[in-house]
């Protein structure tokens, strides 16, 4: 007997199933690095139990994008931008797809990495990780940013911190170029197809960094209106 | 004149039964912003509903109750059968409880002012004749109905706009927040204050002179703000909660604001909804008591507010604690520094209209001032769909009204006429 119509009002937050997907997202992305290590040691069972976990996250963090969309009426009077929301949440959607779909090509083509690359290559999973890392972070701050009303101190932190999300992307372009040039010379002594399917796999690892940074230009349009 | 007691024991009943529906039902869309935000628990809110619900009524509710009473019809008209007044409010009364009985019922967006002044037009153009409507203050009512949530929507746009500019934004908001909070505390004591003073108590038999009411309007204001900066200061850092900018502290600060417009919203729905339904209750009281004669101007008699308040307060002890709890329930996205701005801006208004003498909703203006907030990108998301039903609740809610009392009074003439 409760007049419902006045709790009616209050539609449902976005933010916390926003970065609840996103959790989902980093969870899936960390997956990356245990899983290059297999590659890179050719355990390819390991690799396979890894893959399988990688895929059960992304199915998971697509259900949530789903349920979250679903949640997003046209009725509904945010202090963003429901396309902005949309594609941020398409953005780090995007970031669990990638993951899937590079390990599908390194564990389908049993990808061998050249020995003199390893490092480098793990380094630059890591990195794509960290950047996945920080974006979470930021997207963690959209709550303190609708507390404050998208401007102020709080608006200066989350400027700060996709700042450093920048600064971690433009280091994974400096570690592709590296690995590039460093694959370069080895490429004679390599079947062609691998080496064109290493190269691949250096630029869909470095889109996660790049998708990072997407994430950093949403939150960024997301201050600015 | 026949039959005086029992219009007088049907009015206190009908009139009982009215204000016990708004304790039951409509306190807690006054209150829930309040347990939303955890500002205050479920008993202190039934607790603070009691107090303020009642001290509106009685302090506040004349000039609301008085436009119910005779604002609406021309008086005038019934000299010469008194009696007809007499049924037509006693079917008002009965029609707009009813309907709000089976409104509430089905949780649609109906207002008591709505359901009420429908019914008296109802039985009045209907039941008697059209000339005897004041169609101009009909109309003023009815403009009010509009202007109620948007004035609440601009003064809740500027209060949220304040807070962020002058605590939110700030590099170190929990500062600011400890300097300002008991600024809007006096603010708000002030406000409320001021206008039921300068309104007039002499009906309680303190005249004050628009000095005194102001003094007396400082002095309330000063003594809560004082009250409140003592609080605010015992209120420590959570550490861990909420990093640098310990917003979770900040909330807590107005989490005290939101205690004093908890009160300020009780006291404003005691003033204006409470009292538009104890109108009819005074209109038959005033008829009987001067033995029939119509339109005197005799001053509102203390206990019919007393009546409705009481009435309230049953309400509340009776249901009021589950519709509060599921209607607070329903308003978790709502936090204190958000509550607070659409509390101010709803009870300000509202208190303003009841100083005026102008029906309007509590609920809708409540709305309003949320939507208020909502527009300077305070609340996270707002379901636009409940203004398009408040919209049709219009279109619903006075018909209705009018249509239950146009059958009740003719009911109610045949059997006692």
């Amino acid at each position: 007997m409760a007049n419902s119509y006045f709790t009616g009002i209050f539609g449902r937050s976005p933010i916390k199933p926003l970065q609840e997907h996103m959790a989902k997202v980093v969870e899936c992305v960390r997956q990356l690095k245990p899983y290059a290590e297999a590659v890179v040691a050719a355990d390819w069972d390991q690799a396979g139990t890894l893959r399988r976990s990688i895929i059960e996250l992304e199915h998971q963090a697509d259900a949530m994008k789903r349920e979250l969309r679903l949640h997003l009426p046209n009725s509904l009077f945010m202090p963003v931008a429901r396309a902005d929301l949309l594609n941020l949440l398409q953005a780090q959607d995007s970031i669990a797809n990638k993951t899937k779909d590079i390990t599908g090509l390194m564990g389908g083509r049993r990808m061998v990495i050249p020995t003199p690359l390893h490092d480098l290559f793990l380094r630059h999973v890591q990195r794509c990780i960290d950047a996945t890392e920080q974006a979470y972070s930021s997207v963690g701050e959209l709550g303190e940013l609708f507390e404050t009303g998208f401007r102020g101190a709080e608006a200066d932190l989350v400027e700060s911190m996709i700042v450093e999300l920048d600064r971690i992307e433009s280091d994974t372009d400096a570690i592709q170029v590296e690995l590039r040039t460093k694959l370069f010379p080895l490429e004679q002594e390599l079947p062609p197809v691998d080496v064109m399917f290493i190269y691949k796999t250096i630029e869909w690892i470095g889109d996660i960094a790049d998708i990072c940074h997407g994430i950093g230009t949403a939150l960024q349009l997301l201050l600015a209106r | 004149m026949d039959h005086a007691v029992l219009y007088l024991t049907l009015t206190a009943i009908f009139g009982l039964f009215m204000a016990w529906g708004i304790g039951a039902n409509d306190v807690a869309n006054a209150m829930a912003t309040s347990i939303g935000s955890k500002a205050v628990t479920i008993k202190q809110a039934l607790i603070i509903a009691a107090i303020f619900e009642f001290s509106g009524a009685v302090l506040a509710g004349g000039q609301v109750t008085a436009t119910i009473r005779k604002g609406i019809v021309d008086v005038g008209v019934f000299a010469h059968q008194p009696e007809l007044l007499i049924y037509g409010m006693l079917a008002s009364l009965l029609a707009s409880g009813l309907w709000l009985m089976i409104a509430s019922r089905y949780g649609w967006p109906v207002s008591t002012t709505h359901s009420i002044v429908g019914a008296i037009v109802g039985f009045a153009a209907v039941g008697v004749g059209v000339e005897t409507v004041h169609w101009g203050s009909v109309a003023t009512i009815v403009l009010g109905w509009v202007m109620s949530p948007i004035v609440a929507g601009v003064l809740s746009y500027l209060i949220f706009t304040s807070v962020q500019k002058f605590i939110l934004e700030r590099h170190d908001p929990l500062a600011a927040a400890r300097r300002l909070v008991p600024l809007y505390m006096f603010l708000a004591a002030f406000t409320i204050s001021a206008v039921t003073l300068l309104e007039g108590l002499s009906h309680i038999g303190l005249p004050l002179s628009m000095m005194e009411s102001y003094t007396l309007a400082v002095g309330i204001g000063a003594l809560i703000a004082g009250l409140g900066a003592i609080v605010v200061r015992r209120i420590t850092v959570d550490p861990g909660n909420n990093r640098e900018l310990h917003f979770g502290t900040i909330e807590r600060l107005f989490g005290v604001l939101q205690v004093v417009t908890a009160c300020s919203m009780a006291f404003a729905h005691g003033s204006n909804d409470v009292a538009n339904a104890i109108g009819p209750v005074a209109a038959v009281v005033s008829i009987v008591g001067n033995g029939g004669a119509v339109g005197q101007t005799s001053t509102m008699s203390l206990w019919v507010l007393m009546l409705g308040g009481a009435g309230i307060v049953v309400g509340l002890a009776t249901f009021g604690r589950k519709v509060i709890a599921t209607v607070g329930e329903g308003i978790t996205a709502l936090t204190p520094s958000r509550g607070f701005s659409a509390e101010l801006a709803a009870a300000t208004t509202i208190v303003v209209g009841s100083g005026i003498g102008m029906p309007v909703s509590t609920t809708q203006t409540l709305v309003g001032a949320i939507l208020g907030v909502g527009l300077a990108r305070g609340i996270a998301a707002i379901d636009l769909r409940v203004v398009r039903g408040i919209l049709l609740s219009w279109v619903v809610t006075v018909p209705a009204g009018a249509l239950l009392s146009m059958l009740i009074f003719y009911l109610i003439r045949l059997i006692l006429g």
